[in-house]
């Protein structure tokens, strides 16, 4: 019986111990280090005439219930081909972290859709590439035709099919997805 | 032998009167272990040449002693004969206990007796030793979906969680070695971290009526004990080698004992099991690998009167998650919904990538007992788990083998029980519990805690008695009351603090604002009691009826109370929330048994009613960045479940029997008014089995196992907007797949070696047909289809 008693006795003073000795310190907050808060997309007309065009999707609390905050800068202009580029960034940290270099960095992990919605007049074409040679399209070139509207819509996939004909053989995960609203006059 | 000869001992006892004594020494012979009365034990006084059998009550009397001390043996067929030293001093009673063992080791266990009962009033299930090495390179979850009423909700093919007449996770309390498992059992992928093969007995309760383990299982109690150890010098073990096509990989566990006649005793055991990628009918289960490593020791001392044990574990295992299962927003999963194949379908590899969980469970437990002729079996227990989870996602950059999720749960418990025959028709078994958790998730993920960190410290008090009324009805009642306080420290993102109105409901918990983050310190206390009242009533030898009403609270688990975010592996954003109360059960059981040679059958209809029932649902669909994602959020409801769980069995003749299964449940959420979502769908299973222990105790059996469709489930389907084909297409997260029907194949056959050591081959095919199935309690059934055919060999040998 001795045994037992010294030995509940330390059992005791154990968890007692180990429950006592959880300091206080208040744990450190964690941000989102992969997490995409904002996709700017600046079309700039070719030959310096025009203005540029700037689309932008903004969702700073991520997964948050607040929903991303889209807005275009202006119209484009018919006739006039502009080159596009793709910056993404992770603006919960301070200062923001530039995502696009790290997509460009695995530019055989990822690419880029544009798909063109409703009546919209525009082609799109891939400017940049992975080593392979497949699309990565952080930059592209996008022609504006006749004056109409419709809507705009960047994709980026992570670990797709390379190389694929789009969207729907493309497979991997989708990364961002947003829909601008484009007026061409 | 022995019998005959004290037969014959007893029958010349009456005519050897030698001395001129007239006293007597009357008493009782019973088992050690759980106080029943030993018919036909013997006792033989030396010296005197007596000897007597005790009657059907277990008592004995011998006549004709002098003032003297003698020595006694007490032997019993499946006892350890012990010598005991008397003094009789006029007429003397005396009680002589025996270690009822020697049945054990023979494996002629009768189930559920040698363990003693966990739950008087209700029809316990258990699998004996024998089932149990079936599913050797299995999972528990495996195992337990054998009986009827036990299903499974599956996270692929390899995380098998058990839901018990269509309640699992928190509800589901699963006791392993007398310990409860604290391993984020919240989750529904979290498997159970518990190796198969490190049990020997698995018993099922499904209810909460087991208050000596818990009282929130509004589920149903799993209990996993370890083979008992005799009290004999003996060394003895088995090797178990499963291997299996698909998969294309194999399990093996050994086990070996070493006991001794003084009560010590050792055991270490360990298994090995990896499997790659595992295969549907048609095409391979990219990244199902499964690389899982587990060994535990045990050690301890067994006395008549006094025990102590000391148990170590170690459970390990790294689980592949279908790559295909892991998705951006809607739209991918419309994609991968409207498509008959998985996505992403890769060649076949033992490698496993992320997705994937890699756990490691330790437990160690050190337990004593005494036994107190006054008082009862005193038993203390302190137990240490470590659980550490990790779940790596697909990620990108530096972060690409960085684990997503890192937590450490650590949890301490002390028992304290105690086991008291009160009189020879009541025993009473009380007990107190303390608990204290702590949870840790670790920052360096670079991902939002999903769990945060918490301390916890739970009070358990309890009482639980049974009466045997008469040879007809035993009765049993029992309470318990647990206190539980929650210190949290929790970052909740800004605009969802102020969504919920928390900035109003609670400012008190806020402790410092960040940029987009609060960090809060909820302090939660929640109070629960539970109560079980039943009865059992004996017709005759054959038919008996278990009436049992249970009720059980569950304070809310921390995925309920504090999700805040995207999970990945589900495709949607989860919502906890802060204010929910303790959810409340009540069950009713009736069970009608009829168990005989020829013809047995349990019929079990069920009732439970469960007030503030947590449920996860769909409630909106959110706009991220990211795309659409759909918002399930958890909300409180009462809930009713009724179903019936039918069990049979039939000899057509000698070694040809056939067993039937059925199980039906049906789960409505009272306040909405519609079906509870992932209740079991109505199935039975129907096998026919032909043994024969006079020729190498060969086996075989045909199994067929028919899923009904489910027809009842709650419409959580959505509309997503499609920008490539500008059409809003609807995302079928709802519609159960299709019924289906699986055949199965086992069979095994014994060879002696030498006189020690028998070797059991089998072999097995599961999904015979290599049918096409998709199962609606598997979570990622919207993305590929269950698995194919698989041939299974197993070589066992008992050393």
């Amino acid at each position: 019986m001795k045994k037992m008693k010294f030995l509940s006795a330390i059992l005791l003073a154990t968890l007692i111990f180990t429950a006592c000795s959880n300091d206080d310190d208040t744990p450190d907050p964690v941000n989102e280090e992969e997490v995409i808060t904002t996709m700017t997309i600046t079309l700039e007309p070719q030959g310096s005439t025009g203005t540029t065009i700037t689309l932008r999707t903004r969702d700073l609390d991520g997964d948050g219930p607040n929903a991303p905050v889209i807005e275009v800068s202006g119209k484009l202009a018919a006739g006039v081909v502009y080159d596009g580029s793709i910056v993404l960034l992770n603006e919960t940290e301070s200062p923001a972290e530039n995502i696009t270099e790290e997509v460009e960095e695995e530019d055989d992990e990822h690419q880029f859709f544009y798909t063109i919605g409703g009546g919209l007049d525009v082609t799109t074409a891939y400017a940049n590439f992975d080593g392979d040679g497949n699309p990565l399209g952080t930059k592209f070139t996008l022609t504006a035709g006749a004056a109409s509207s419709g809507t705009l819509t960047f994709t980026l996939r992570h670990e797709p099919t390379k190389p694929n004909t789009g969207l729907g053989d493309a497979g991997g995960e989708t990364d961002i997805a947003a829909t601008f609203d484009v007026e061409i006059e | 032998m022995r019998p005959y000869a004290l037969l014959i001992l007893l029958l010349c006892s009456t005519i050897s009167i030698s001395q001129n004594c007239s006293n007597t020494l009357s008493g009782t012979v019973t088992d050690l272990h759980d106080g029943s009365f030993l018919i036909g034990a013997t006792i033989i006084v030396a010296g005197t040449e007596q000897a007597v059998q005790t009657d059907f009550d277990g008592k004995f009397t011998i006549s004709n002693l002098c003032n003297d001390t003698y020595s006694i043996q007490v032997s019993h067929p499946y006892c350890l004969t012990k010598g005991f030293k008397v003094k009789i001093s006029g007429n003397t009673v005396k009680n002589f206990k025996l270690e009822h063992h020697l049945e054990e080791l023979n494996q002629v266990t009768v189930e559920g007796k040698a363990y003693g009962n966990k739950s008087k009033s209700i029809l316990e299930n258990t699998i004996s030793k024998d089932e149990l090495e079936r599913y050797s390179s299995g999972s528990l979850g495996d195992a337990l979906n054998s009986l009827s009423g036990v299903s499974s909700l599956n996270t692929g093919n390899t995380v098998i969680k058990p839901l018990i007449n269509g309640l699992h996770s928190s509800r589901v309390v699963i006791i392993n070695n007398g310990v409860r498992m604290e391993d984020q059992e919240w989750g529904a992928e979290h498997a159970p971290n518990v190796d198969i093969n490190s049990v020997g007995n698995l018993t099922l309760i499904k209810g909460a009526s087991a208050l000596q383990y818990s009282g929130d299982a509004v589920g149903g109690v799993i209990v996993a004990e370890a083979s008992k150890v005799p009290v004999k010098d003996s060394l003895y073990g088995k090797s178990l080698l499963t291997a299996a096509t698909n998969g294309r990989g194999s399990s093996f566990t050994s086990q070996l004992t070493k006991s001794y006649q003084s009560g010590w005793y050792a055991t270490v055991q360990g298994t090995l099991k990896r499997f790659g990628d595992f295969e549907a009918s048609d095409y391979v289960l990219s990244n199902t690998g499964i690389f899982e490593r587990n060994a535990s020791l045990q050690v301890g001392l067994n006395r008549f009167n006094y025990g102590i044990e000391a148990y170590y574990s170690l459970f390990k295992n790294e689980i592949g998650i279908l790559r295909a299962s892991h998705l951006g927003g809607a739209e991918d999963q419309v994609r991968a919904i409207n498509s008959d194949r998985p996505l992403i379908i890769n060649d076949f590899t033992y490698k496993i990538n992320a997705p994937k969980q890699d756990v490691t469970h330790h437990l160690a437990r050190v337990k004593a007992f005494k036994k107190f002729d006054s008082f009862g079996k005193l038993s203390l227990q302190y137990d240490f788990q470590r659980n550490n989870r990790l779940e790596f996602d697909i990620r990108r950059g530096e972060d690409r083998d960085n684990a997503s999720l890192d937590l450490q749960l650590d949890t301490h418990t002390l028992l304290l029980d105690l086991d008291s025959q009160l009189t020879d028709v009541i025993r009473l078994k009380t007990g107190v519990m303390s608990r204290y958790q702590n949870n840790f998730a670790d920052p360096n993920t670079g991902v939002r805690r999903l769990i945060p960190d918490y301390d916890k410290y739970d009070l358990g008090i309890y009482a639980l008695a049974d009466y045997r009324l008469n040879d007809q009805w035993l009765l049993e009642a029992g309470g318990r009351f647990d206190y539980t306080y929650m210190d949290v420290f929790k970052f909740y993102r800004t605009s969802f603090w102020e969504s919920r109105n928390y900035d109003e409901l609670f400012p008190d918990i806020v402790v410092e604002e960040l940029d987009n983050q609060i960090l809060t310190n909820p302090q939660l206390n929640f109070y629960n009691t539970s109560a079980t009242l039943g009865a059992t009533y004996s017709f005759s030898d054959n038919y008996k009826m278990f009436f049992n009403y249970s009720m059980a609270s569950r304070a809310p688990n921390p995925s309920e109370l504090f999700s805040e975010g995207l999970h990945h592996s589900a495709s949607r954003i989860e919502l906890g929330d802060l204010r929910f109360n303790p959810e409340v059960g009540h069950k009713v059981s009736l069970t009608f048994q009829r168990d005989n040679d020829t013809f047995s059958f349990s019929v079990n209809p069920y009732f439970n009613t469960i007030s503030d029932f947590i449920i996860i649902e769909p409630i909106e669909i959110q706009q991220t960045i990211r795309g659409n994602f759909q918002v399930w959020e958890y909300r409180q409801t009462n809930a009713q479940l009724l179903g019936i769980d039918v069990d049979a069995s039939y000899n057509f003749v000698k070694n040809l029997h056939y067993n039937h299964q059925f199980s039906l449940v049906k789960g409505y959420d009272e306040t909405r008014d519609e079906p509870l979502i992932n209740m079991p769908p109505v199935n039975t299973k129907n096998e026919i089995v032909y043994q024969n222990p006079e020729f190498n105790n060969i086996r075989l059996a045909l199994q067929s196992e028919y899923v009904f469709q489910q027809n009842e489930y709650p419409n959580n389907n959505f509309q997503v907007f499609i920008p490539e084909t500008e059409t809003i297409e609807i995302v079928d997260v709802s519609t159960p797949p299709d019924a289906y029907h699986l055949l199965n194949f086992d069979s095994s056959i014994d060879f002696k070696t030498n006189k020690k050591s028998t070797l059991t081959v089998g072999f097995a095919i599961t999904n015979l047909l290599d049918t096409s199935y998709r199962n609606y309690l598997n979570r990622l059934r919207y993305y590929a289809d269950d698995l194919g055919r698989n041939f299974l060999i197993n070589l066992k040998i008992n050393y």
